[in-house]
């Protein structure tokens, strides 16, 4: 049977104002959790539904997650000091690899690099692009950097490449081989690397965020769009997501 | 001591069901706790045909509660009596089917269909929010609650349970249409209507625009309504609305209800019906209840 773990906060750090970089113990959920999962956390008793929070790396019993304060949700969960317990579901959700592909490409925007740090961990020679609006936003780029080919881009080309990580795909995959893409990260950008895949015909791998009850596929309310009729015209991005081949959703 | 309770004619091993919409078809939750744990479990609503449901955002955080906006996305009652009910027939509880209809022959035709199956009960939601048509409709007019139940039953070969909505003057009027109707028992509360504004766009937060609010900001109403359904009528009553607790379903029960069910309390709380049936064993040894069912409606005005 599943359940619900208190997981001890093992490691806090606030990377630059507003995310934090959370660690917990959590063996259940580390040694079973796959790249592109995520946690549903209950942040405190003054919001009433859990988070969902991507899983960034796991090792050994430690399962580490990073996060934006962006609501009263995760407003309150940043509020968590070192040795509090954590109640946390999980790992849920799909995995983002499925199937073996050669020459990955890896790109994030944002607070959506974060689930894409396992995933790179475990790729055979990926290459990995990174968007940022802003220098003072770069985050774990020296993670990245030290396991794979990393470029950076800026929204306002004050760090990298001047403008938008898609666009550095797209100048990219003129001259490369890319046999697949996986990203992650707000909508336009997931939007606009779904048009650049379809273009160039590569596979493409998108993981989705919204907003969630259960998070395990009961209640139907984290819906995203798909291509399918039907019952299957909305698909439930907790339990047959978060990451979706682009083919098959609208974005 | 003894937590069973026969529900119109039902054993029930104890009075903990869940809420159509909170559950799917048990599956998930099945994976949290042993789905024979419960005394029953009420599936996602069926429609006459399948229904992609409403576009999202589909979900509001409200304080205490949720707002959503599903629109009974389903796979029609068809495909639910031949896929999948064979599967929750080898499960040993009962299952309670959930069915909308935009018309009245649909929810005979249903009635007729589901009637075929291995469902315990069959639950008529007649107060869906989140549907144009039919739903809320039909819940909300005594009369027509009671011409719609009446020519369901000649369909239904199983125990019918009216599901009733909140968002009606009386509650009481609407129980006792549904008792006159022929209904075998009655289910309440639905989710009461409700929108969340976003103050940055100026728009509501759901897609739809507005949903059913539930979770434990609508449990004071839903009790108040249990009361007062379960006095004007002479037939069994599901109670449900924000139960987070053992202490809730035992409040339900006190008011008036023989089952409680469970529903977005499940979201916070997957082992939800474990701590709760824990906490019913330590009530009955407490106060030295022999049989659960001599609690029901056992409360005591001041």
């Amino acid at each position: 049977m599943k359940k619900n773990y208190l997981c001890r906060l093992e490691k806090k750090s606030e990377l630059i104002p507003g995310i934090f970089d959370f660690t917990v113990y959590a063996p259940e959920i580390s040694h079973t959790a796959s790249c592109g999962q995520f946690l549903h956390i209950l942040c405190s008793d003054k919001v009433f539904l859990r988070r969902p929070i991507s899983i960034c790396d796991v090792y050994g019993d430690f399962v580490r997650f990073i996060f934006e304060v962006k609501g009263d949700g995760t407003k309150e969960l940043s509020f968590k000091k070192v040795g509090d317990n954590i109640d946390i579901m999980g790992p849920l959700g799909n995995s983002f690899i499925e199937g073996e592909y050669k020459n990955p490409v890896v790109i994030g925007g944002g607070i959506g690099i974060f689930p894409l740090f396992m995933l790179t961990k475990k790729l055979e020679n990926p290459t990995v692009f990174l968007g940022f609006r802003d220098k003072s936003r770069i985050v774990i780029q020296d993670e990245f950097s030290a396991i794979a080919k990393t470029y950076i881009a800026t929204d306002n080309g004050s760090y990298g490449y001047d403008g938008f990580a898609a666009d550095m795909l797209k100048e990219y995959l003129r001259e490369n081989d890319c046999g697949i893409i996986y990203s992650c990260g707000p909508a336009p950008m997931l939007k606009a690397i779904k048009t650049i895949s379809e273009q160039a015909d590569i596979p493409c791998r998108v993981s989705l965020e919204q907003r969630m009850g259960c998070g395990i596929g009961a209640c139907l309310v984290c819906s995203c769009e798909t291509i399918f009729t039907g019952v299957n015209k909305y698909k439930r991005v907790c339990k047959d997501g978060p990451v979706f081949w682009s083919s098959e959703v609208i974005l | 001591m003894n937590t069973k309770i026969n529900f119109c004619g039902i054993d029930f091993k104890n009075p903990v069901v869940t809420a159509s919409g909170t559950f799917g078809f048990g599956s998930e939750y099945g994976e949290y706790t042993e789905l024979s744990k419960f005394g029953g479990y009420a599936v996602k609503g069926l429609t006459r045909h399948e229904r992609s449901g409403n576009p999202p955002i589909r979900i509001a955080e409200t304080p205490s509660g949720i707002l959503n906006s599903v629109g009974l996305q389903n796979p029609g009652v068809e495909v639910f009596c031949s896929d999948i009910m064979p599967e929750l027939s080898k499960i040993d509880s009962n299952v309670i089917v959930n069915m909308s209809g935009n018309t009245v022959s649909e929810y005979c035709e249903m009635a007729e269909l589901i009637s075929q199956t291995d469902a315990a009960i069959i639950e008529m939601n007649v107060s869906c929010p989140n549907v144009k048509k039919g739903g809320l409709a039909f819940g909300t007019d005594p009369s027509t609650v009671e011409e719609l139940t009446k020519e369901v039953k000649k369909y239904c070969k199983k125990p019918l349970v009216v599901k009733l909505s909140p968002n009606v003057t009386s509650i009481s009027d609407i129980a006792k249409a549904a008792e006159s109707g022929g209904a075998d028992g009655i289910s309440l509360i639905n989710t009461l209507l409700g929108m969340v504004i976003d103050v940055d766009t100026r728009k509501p937060v759901l897609a739809n625009n507005t949903g059913g609010l539930s979770g434990p900001c609508v449990r004071p109403v839903a009790v108040r309504m249990v009361y007062e359904a379960s006095k004007a009528v002479s037939i069994p009553v599901i109670g449900m609305g924000g139960v987070m607790s053992g202490k809730d379903v035992i409040e339900f029960m006190l008011a008036g209800a023989s089952l409680v069910a469970l529903g977005t309390g499940l979201f916070v709380n997957p082992m939800l019906a474990d701590e709760v049936l824990e906490y019913i064993n330590n009530y009955m040894s407490k106060y030295k209840i022999e049989n659960l069912k001599d609690i029901i409606g056992t409360v005591t005005m001041n």
